[in-house]
């Protein structure tokens, strides 16, 4: 059973959690860039949480099945569909010999996932399936897909038992990322490691503005543009190390959120580290959508990890069994 | 709120070393705030040490010239409870710390189409390109850390008389394996990129290989040999 690539959209990569352990040698970790889509689209048809799927951005692709399978669509919604009716999200949907996927620009959110039971048949290198486009490493060919491409699964699944319960709803969870009135989502921060390269003024002003995506962001950093957040004493550092998540504050004041493909080490002063739990919410904000900023504390962090963590398993117990 | 962050987390051990926090998933050790030799032994040693300990839930680390970042799962370590055993953990040199230091050896072949720069380094410093080539590769270099692509070296212990500045225009594709010199510091690009330093030769070899069974040549913290080869050793050696 194999997919077949008729439109890569814009930039469509082969994504899971990410190539851990090589980050002392200056490689990006990768991985998807929304880890509870991808989570969700896995758990729905039967994969371990953390296999790789594919992750498209803004614009999805288009796939024809030459067998049986069973996918899932997670993310961004990207108007799917199959054989030109529309597609649901957000549950397992099976898919026979000759269907064709059509995804298009997304509506809501900027990137979409898609899982298919059984897994995409992709050799791990350094143990990660993820694509690493700086380097042409890992996923498929090192690359993002294009027209002609060929995948294979690794095993055909033509269908899963308890089809009904296969589905769930997406924003449920009380971890989930907060909105003000406007429905802006306001991403939570821990401060540091370098808070005190910014006055009391730059620290609230982060907090207390809105700040709107900039069409130069991508899978390294989500680039905002809005009030400029005020140094002590300018922001450069000697280079040290990034995470997801981390803002990096460039010399103009403006923020810039680390995203899965951000390099390993920087110079620029990290204000604070968005939390694990609201990442996917900005890697969802397309260019031109607004974000806000509040503290919390490393131990506020932490307990929401663990509630998404108690409560991906749960779901996964409750569909999978 | 301030004031109470810089009293919680400004707290400095005996050594000087400052925990902070990077989110819920990761925190740096910070040593100092300067590019020194001393201060990244102290990195490097802490590192060793955190592997040695086997501290479950640490995920990796990342040693940088003056800091140490660790990420790690909080599920199964929480902050606080890291931050006190990284506290606990020495960073000072062994006993025979220093006598294990590891050489790897670069093979490079300077000047010519290897290294188009050289001549201009040469006239900068006032030499000749083969004292150039000399007082490069005498030296042991070590390695602060790796960063900006993987495999790129941050190097000290450059010879005052070959730092050059950058070019005025940086190239904007520069071969894998181009040794070059930028300001204070020489390195070597281990991946075709864009950059402004100066190029005085070539390695043939692979800094990384994926299907290498050790991908990496090697890591922070070891010392760096530039050996001179010629055209034909270059050649053979590709």
């Amino acid at each position: 059973m194999s997919l077949e690539i008729i439109n890569g959209g814009a930039l469509t990569t082969v994504q899971d959690l990410g190539r851990f352990g090589y980050m002392d040698k200056g490689f990006q970790v990768s991985g998807a860039v929304d880890e509870d889509s991808m989570r969700l689209a896995n758990l729905l048809v039967g994969n371990e949480q953390t296999e790789a799927v594919l992750e498209a951005t803004v614009m999805g692709p288009t796939v024809r099945f030459d067998g049986p399978a069973v996918i899932a669509l997670t993310g961004a919604n990207m108007t799917p569909k199959l054989n030109g009716a529309a597609a649901p999200m957000d549950q397992a949907v099976a898919v026979q010999a000759g269907d064709v996927l059509t995804c298009g620009f997304a509506v809501s959110g900027c990137r979409g996932y898609v899982a298919f039971a059984g897994g995409l048949a992709i050799e791990p290198v350094l143990g990660s399936r993820s694509t690493n486009l700086k380097c042409a490493l890992g996923g498929f060919k090192g690359r993002a897909l294009k027209t002609g491409d060929r995948l294979d699964l690794r095993r055909e699944i033509s269908s899963l038992p308890h089809m009904e319960k296969r589905k769930a709803d997406p924003l449920a969870g009380s971890f989930r990322t907060p909105a003000d009135p406007d429905r802006t989502p306001v991403l939570r921060v821990v401060q540091g490691p370098q808070s005190e390269y910014f006055t009391e003024k730059g620290l609230q002003t982060l907090t207390q503005s809105v700040y709107a995506v900039t069409s130069d962001s991508n899978r390294m950093a989500c680039k905002l543009s809005g009030e400029a957040v005020e140094f002590a004493d300018g922001g450069d550092i000697i280079s040290d190390g990034i995470t997801t998540g981390s803002i990096q504050v460039s010399s103009g004041g403006m923020p810039m959120v680390m995203l899965a493909d951000h390099q390993t080490t920087g110079g620029y002063a990290k204000i604070g580290t968005v939390i694990s739990v609201d990442i996917p919410a900005i890697g969802q904000r397309k260019p031109g959508e607004k974000v806000r900023f509040s503290f919390v504390s490393v131990e506020e962090a932490q307990r929401l990890y663990a509630a998404r963590k108690a409560y991906m398993e749960k779901l996964d117990k409750e569909i999978n069994g | 709120m301030w004031s109470a962050f810089r009293t919680f987390f400004g707290k400095k051990p005996e050594d000087g070393r400052r925990i902070l926090p990077a989110g819920d998933c990761a925190l740096t050790v910070e040593f100092g705030n300067a590019i020194d030799e001393a201060l990244n032994r102290k990195v490097q040693r802490l590192n060793e040490n955190l592997k040695r300990a086997d501290i479950p839930g640490i995920v990796e680390t990342v040693p940088t010239f003056r800091s140490l970042m660790v990420t790690y799962d909080p599920s199964r370590i929480g902050f606080e409870k890291l931050k006190k055993e990284l506290s606990a953990l020495p960073a000072e040199d062994g006993a025979g710390d220093g006598a294990s230091r590891r050489v790897v050896e670069i093979p490079v072949c300077y000047g010519g189409a290897y290294g188009e720069d050289l001549k201009d380094v040469a006239a900068h410093a006032g030499m000749t390109e083969e004292e150039v080539i000399r007082l490069h590769s005498s030296v042991e270099y070590n390695i602060y850390m790796l960063g900006f692509l993987p495999g790129f070296p941050y190097l000290g212990g450059l010879d005052r008389r070959l730092f050059t500045p950058r070019l005025d225009n940086p190239r904007t594709k520069i071969p894998a394996g181009s040794v070059g010199i930028g300001g204070e510091q020489t390195g070597i690009y281990p991946l075709e990129s864009p950059g402004g330093w100066r190029l005085i030769g070539r390695t043939p070899l692979k800094l990384y290989d994926p299907e290498r069974e050790e991908p990496f040549l090697y890591q922070a913290g070891d010392y760096i040999r530039f050996v001179p080869i010629t055209a034909e050793e270059y050649e053979a050696r590709l």
